[in-house]
């Protein structure tokens, strides 16, 4: 990381060693981006507005898996099943009466109590164990959700109320995009604070080497199973976001499908990366519409009606998540958030870049 | 609860365990020799029995030869894919390969639903006789021959690893890589030949479970039922991988029974291996015959 910061640029403190923006241009620019974002729903349509939405809420999930698994080390398959848990316990508080802003943070805290409780066995299992034991947690608690009917209202699912601030009621796109962006704004100043602080940097250590931050005085149980309610806290909200967007939740989103492909969004973002979450986010919700174009474009033609192009368009889609996957790994492993700043670098030393 | 009743449980259990075994065998086979945990294993079963039923109904060959030439295609498949996908990952660390098996996965599942549709098709009876009579109890041919194919895979693995000239080299590889190959043994080669073996032998159990329930996707299952069974018996053990599978295979028919009689939770018969999972890996992780790993600073 440090490499990438140019000739002449040197941290003389801690303070600013542990800043979250290193300098003053990456503090506007995020500032500038978010303002350009309040824009958005001048601009776009309702459809482009929903896909802002999704890429919102998935970055929030994705960020939270990415403190799990990007920064702690442990891995995950089952995310979605939090995720799903969030969106179910948002709408279960709303049916007792609680307003769904506060809902919304009432599912993340739910959510991260059921994490810490399936992060327990994550204290003592790690690397693939853990790997194996989260994918169990992803059927038992998917089992647990078309089987509680109190809970998530069966295989029927669940309705539920749209977001309302001081009586107004943000159930639009147009409207609910800004619910969506503050929460994600809140969400990855909580992330990027975190990694600087005390806790977050324990975290990084039991990734690097569990055994000396062991011998440094990190407690490993303590710091496993915490990295696993902070990534059930970020997918809970993540889910609430989901569901009151959607106004309906229902068993089958949150299957392992979903699960994987919250995990690439951080591969193809960046694993240990705060913005590679929202880039892999970004990615993994517009190739659906990539494909979904292409097909488009072929609709008709000879190739199309050979290969049935438009009737198995949803398959295309799985294709392409498994071999965006795979071409990730085995060409960028370090995923979009290490090319941007390769990009970056480059144009800063343009013409004498060696 | 009657002893017929009982019995013929536990004959259910056996034999789809026996099934289970067999994959996990082939599972624990890739894993031992390469150190990959492979998510697609499912997959094999579900390319190989889709191949075999095109080779069936389209080109109307007689079962021996679309099964020989199934067979062949997968020995390429599988060398095909540890070369294109596995081997630029050695030395990466166990999340990308891990993700990269899990990728594998959803891309061929997702190409097989386009390539022959979401339906399960049925395939071409090959024994003439629908059941026979075995100790008394009504049992399908089909259930007889897929049990005896289980145990002679079993026994073909307990050879090739005893006596053939390869299975030794695999083994040596497995022990220590560094040593077998100063010792003249061709790692990469022993890793394509792994693949190439745990891909077959799926095939023979995707098969026989497509002869016997028809094929569909559902066949990508059994590679997320290895699971159980492989903790169980110790990841690292391919004895204990068939004996997991009958342990798995049995209680996934028991539970199933329990639930029908006096829970009522449903679904059972695909959780309850889950929450032996959990279970396992929270008393014993290493299984029956696992090897501990003893870690040094």
């Amino acid at each position: 990381m440090t490499s990438m910061t140019p000739a002449g640029d040197f941290r003389s403190s801690y303070r600013a060693d542990t800043t979250i923006f290193p300098t003053r241009g990456s503090l506007f620019a995020v500032i500038a981006g978010v303002l350009l974002l309040c824009a958005a729903p001048l601009v776009f349509g309702r459809y482009e507005l929903g896909l802002l939405i999704t890429i919102g809420f998935s970055a929030i999930a994705a960020l939270g898996l990415n403190i799990l698994v990007g920064f702690t080390g442990q891995i995950s398959i089952g995310h979605a099943a939090f995720f799903g848990f969030g969106a179910f316990a948002s709408a279960l508080l709303v049916e007792y009466h609680v307003p769904v802003p506060l809902a919304i943070w009432g599912a993340g805290l739910m959510t991260a109590v059921v994490g810490l409780v399936f992060g327990a066995p994550a204290a003592r299992l790690k690397g693939l164990y853990l790997a194996i034991a989260t994918l169990a947690a992803q059927f038992i608690l998917e089992d647990f959700f078309a089987r509680a009917r109190w809970f998530s209202g069966g295989v029927a699912g669940r309705v539920t109320e749209p977001y309302e601030l001081f009586g107004l009621r943000l159930d639009r796109e147009e409207t609910y995009f800004y619910v969506v962006l503050a929460h994600v704004v809140v969400m990855f100043l909580a992330a990027a604070n975190l990694m600087r602080s005390r806790d977050g940097r324990a975290l990084i250590a039991v990734r690097d080497h569990y055994l000396s931050a062991e011998m440094m005085g990190i407690n490993l149980a303590y710091y496993r199973t915490l990295s696993f309610g902070i990534a059930s806290f970020f997918a809970g909200v993540a889910g609430a976001l989901y569901a009151h967007y959607l106004l309906f939740v229902s068993v089958e989103a949150f299957n392992i499908l979903y699960s994987i492909q919250f995990l690439a969004m951080i591969i193809i973002g960046g694993l240990g990366s705060v913005m590679g979450s929202m880039m892999g986010a970004a990615f993994m919700v517009l190739l659906p519409e990539v494909v979904q174009a292409g097909a488009d474009l072929l609709s008709g033609s000879a190739i199309d009606r050979a290969l049935r192009l438009g009737a198995s368009i949803s398959f295309l889609r799985e294709m392409a998540i498994g071999a965006a996957i795979i071409l990730f790994l085995i060409f960028e492993p370090d995923g979009l958030a290490h090319r941007w700043k390769m990009i970056k670098s480059y144009w800063k030393l343009y013409p004498f870049s060696h | 609860m009657d002893t017929t009743l009982l019995f013929q449980l536990v004959l259910n259990g056996l034999i789809v365990g026996a099934l289970y075994g067999v994959v996990a065998m082939s599972f624990v086979l890739i894993y031992k020799a390469s150190q990959v945990v492979n998510f697609a294993q499912g997959e094999f079963l579900l390319v190989g029995a889709w191949v075999c039923w095109w080779m069936l109904t389209t080109w109307q060959l007689p079962f021996w030869a679309g099964f020989l030439v199934t067979l062949a295609f997968m020995t390429l498949f599988g060398i095909l894919l540890q070369i294109i996908v596995l081997r630029p990952l050695i030395g990466e660390p166990v999340i990308s390969v891990i993700m990269a098996t899990v990728g594998l996965s959803i891309f061929f599942q997702a190409l097989m639903k386009w390539m022959f549709g979401v339906f399960a098709q049925p395939f071409p009876p090959i024994f003439t006789a629908e059941r026979m009579r075995v100790m008394g109890l009504e049992v399908q041919t089909v259930y007889i021959a897929s049990l005896g194919v289980s145990v002679l895979i079993m026994l073909g693995f307990w050879w090739f690893f005893t006596y053939s000239k390869h299975g030794l080299a695999m083994r040596a590889t497995a022990f220590d890589q560094q040593v077998a190959q100063s010792l003249g043994v061709s790692v990469p080669k022993v890793f394509a030949m792994s693949w190439a073996i745990s891909a077959v032998v799926s095939t023979v159990a995707g098969v026989v479970v497509g002869v016997v329930n028809g094929v569909s996707s559902a066949l990508s299952f059994y590679g997320i039922k290895v699971f159980p069974a492989v903790i169980l018996g110790g990841l690292d053990s391919i004895v204990g991988a068939v004996l997991g599978g009958l342990i798995i295979g049995v209680l996934e028919n028991l539970a199933q029974y329990v639930d029908a009689q006096w829970l009522n939770w449903g679904n059972m018969y695909q959780i309850a291996p889950f929450y032996a999972l959990i279970l396992i890996l929270l008393i014993k992780p290493y299984g029956l015959f696992g090897t501990r790993n003893i870690e040094r600073v």
